[in-house]
């Protein structure tokens, strides 16, 4: 598998933002695995935190043109940096009585919390780095998983770096 | 209009429709002065000669849906070649965005990936500053083309402008000098070079650093070639110039690149027309690059140093802290290279392209600026019509667009006026664009369209001659019109050549004749080749200066 990379941009909060910075990977091939937009400190600037994996060169390139786009104030390649990064899943799991204990035991070592609970179903919610999404819903395949929706990963520098 | 005066805009090549009425009726009152075109490509290749000679963005003005779309091939050619160009569209009434509005399209969309930038305007007020915003991007940095979709209300709204207001461009900066640290290390290598070459691009002539590379070429005794677009950084006619490398270029260029130990590119991009196999380009020399654009380092080729900067400043910063270099030794070799293998062609046979083209040189002296098509009689002109100036060089290079070289001609004429302006085309190409006879002959514009004329598309057939065992499919050009009669039908003027006796005298004549437009018709030998050629994906031990008596293998590279 191709490593993944975690790109943070700093972005005018402007229509037609998001194509301009989508085109950059499609034209090459490259997919986007998760991609979250929010407004930024300043509210004329958004931050986009995208996930891709494939070729390194490739992405070298990607960086540099995601950093020619006039709406873009920086892009940069955080994979290799001291960051902190979050995810958060929701995940609704069908939960008839004989398993209900189990999966809240479950949820409990992960610090998921049960947001939403009715007789056939338990909907979970879990956040942390995206080692311990991919553990939590890999665990949860034991049991009859229906539904998962995941925000994609968001990440900050840590200390006094910039994101 | 006004915010367009304000830019020192002079001409704006365009052509009305519904959605840009309104700016049409403001040039009733402006001093700006519409060129009237027949097709919207033909006024985007317009604007783009105007700014290739001016360095000024050119100004295009459409109408919306396929008035816009029309511009396409233009805006693109724009792209791939660094032209800094402002390109206005009419578009439907805000209200109306998305609704499939009678001439609608979303022109920001379809354009997003062949613009440098592009704006909606939603709101009049915004207009100054976007004009102002537009025609900076455009010229500043990297060149390239700016779109402005305006839509009809937002046109027709009056408002007060603020011709003060300040730009809003956070995630934009220009790059100046380059860096001391990398600006050192690439004189020291250049000092210690003892076969150094200079390639030479088209930043060269954007940057106008061609005063500040000649000095580098006079002071370090370095031999120069140019990329096609870079024709002209210094005059051809300079005893260090070994023309055009690459594909077809002069086979002593690619002898000294092939056989050099430093290569230095100044505003080229290593184009696959240069490099052919990127993991065997200039293997064992030392490789510089200067460019102004950071996402050219590394692309194909990866550098010992790369220097991001202005090309002129980071010549002249070098040019500071070089000495004459030890390069007679090299400068003898590339001399008998010149020798050895010149550019040549067979005399006999028929009338030639590369004759044609050769005399015409001769009566030019690099004097003249030449605007092309895309094939072969680019590539014959490229090698054959020496450049002496700054910009008298006008080639669709990345794009390859046929049909481009007629109305830039146009476009250069009204830049330069009182030049002579010859725009080799093809009998192919010509046709793509031939409605702009009539632009050129209602304003007087004295070009010579010079058709090489073999009714083929010649480049496509030498391909399936040399790697597809001569199977011609679909190159023939059955049914071309009697050019000189068109050219009479427009009220120009028509010449034609069909024999070698006839080529100075028409040529001459064409020259002479500038109460408008002319076409000149040679009717050269149909089945002819250009070379040197390196196929495509290969490298510059595999250049052939004939053609082989066995069957080629099709090349690894693309076209």
């Amino acid at each position: 598998m191709t490593p993944q990379h975690t790109i943070s941009l700093l972005v005018n909060n402007k229509p037609g933002v998001l194509i301009r910075i989508a085109l950059v990977f499609s034209r090459r091939g490259y997919n986007v695995d998760s991609l979250v937009v929010s407004p930024a400190k300043e509210e004329r600037f958004s931050r986009m935190t995208i996930t891709a994996s494939g070729d390194e060169q490739i992405l070298e390139q990607i960086i540099k043109q995601l950093n020619k786009v006039v709406d873009v104030l920086h892009a940069t390649d955080h994979t290799t940096h001291s960051v902190v990064e979050r995810e958060l899943a929701l995940v609704k799991v069908s939960c008839p009585i004989s398993t209900r204990t189990e999966l809240l035991q479950l949820a409990e070592h992960f610090k998921a919390e049960s947001v939403d609970l009715c007789e056939e179903t338990i909907t979970l919610q879990c956040t942390g780095d995206a080692g311990k999404m991919d553990a939590f819903i890999t665990l949860l395949q034991r049991y009859d998983v229906l539904e998962t929706v995941r925000t994609g990963k968001i990440l900050m520098a840590r200390g006094t770096a910039e994101t | 209009m006004d915010c367009l005066q304000q830019q020192e805009v002079e001409h704006i090549f365009g052509y009305p429709g519904g959605a840009n009425m309104p700016i049409f009726d403001a040039l009733l009152d402006s001093p700006v002065n519409l060129v009237l075109v027949r097709h919207e490509q033909g006024a985007s290749h317009m604007a783009d000669d105007f700014a290739r000679i001016t360095g000024k963005a050119g100004v295009v003005l459409v109408t919306s849906g396929p008035g816009a779309t029309n511009t396409i091939t233009g805006i693109l050619t724009a792209m791939m070649d660094s032209i800094p160009m402002v390109i206005i569209c009419g578009q439907t009434i805000t209200p109306n965005l998305g609704l499939d509005a009678f001439q609608e399209a979303d022109v920001s969309g379809i354009t997003y990936p062949i613009v440098k930038h592009s704006y909606l305007v939603k709101d009049p007020n915004d207009i100054p500053r976007v004009i102002k915003e537009a025609f900076y991007i455009a010229e500043s940095g990297r060149p390239g083309p700016v779109l402005i979709d305006v839509p009809k209300d937002v046109s027709t709204a009056e408002i007060v402008p603020n011709f003060d207001v300040e730009l809003d461009l956070p995630g934009y900066s220009v790059p100046t000098d380059g860096p001391a640290i990398d600006i050192a290390e690439a004189a020291e290598a250049l000092q210690n070079a003892r076969r150094p070459v200079l390639l030479l691009g088209h930043g060269v002539l954007i940057s106008d650093a061609s005063n500040a590379v000649k000095q580098l070429v006079e002071k370090m005794q370095i031999p120069f070639t140019m990329t096609l677009l870079g024709k002209g950084a210094i005059s051809e006619f300079h005893p260090l110039s070994l023309g055009m490398l690459g594909m077809h270029g002069t086979a002593y260029a690619n002898y000294a690149v092939r056989d050099c130990d430093l290569i230095m590119s100044i505003g080229s991009r290593w184009d696959d027309r240069i490099i052919g196999d990127p993991a065997k380009f200039c293997k064992h020399a030392t490789k510089i690059h200067v460019d102004i654009d950071r996402a050219e380092f590394n692309k194909l080729i990866v550098p010992d140093i790369c220097i991001h900067g202005d090309a002129r400043r980071v010549v002249e910063h070098l040019n500071a802290l070089v000495q004459p270099g030890d390069t007679k030794e090299w400068v003898e070799q590339v001399h008998k290279w010149r020798k050895q293998v010149p550019l040549t062609y067979k005399k006999q046979g028929g009338l030639k392209s590369e004759y044609v083209l050769d005399r015409l040189n001769a009566l030019m002296q690099g004097e003249g600026i030449v605007t092309t098509d895309v094939g072969q009689h680019q590539m014959w002109a490229a090698q054959y019509c020496l450049t002496k100036h700054r910009n008298y060089w006008l080639s669709s290079g990345g794009a390859g667009t046929m049909g481009y070289g007629m109305p830039a001609a146009i476009g250069a004429q009204l830049a330069a006026p009182g030049v002579p302006v010859w725009a080799v085309v093809g009998d192919g190409g010509v046709q793509m664009t031939m409605p702009e006879m009539t632009t050129a002959v209602i304003n007087k514009l004295p070009i010579k369209i010079l058709i090489i004329n073999n009714s083929f598309l010649g480049m496509v057939r030498q391909w399936q001659d040399l790697f597809f065992d001569n199977r011609l499919s679909g190159v023939a050009m059955v049914g071309n019109p009697d050019f000189v009669k068109l050219a009479e039908a427009y009220g120009g003027k028509g010449f034609r050549i069909k024999r070698n006796a006839d080529v100075d005298r028409v040529l001459q004549a064409a020259a002479d004749y500038n109460d408008g437009p002319c076409i000149i018709d040679a009717e050269v030998v149909k089945a002819d080749n250009v070379f040197p050629m390196i196929p495509s994906g290969l490298t510059y031990a595999d250049m052939i200066l004939e053609r082989p008596k066995h069957k080629m293998d099709k090349p690894p590279g693309s076209t």
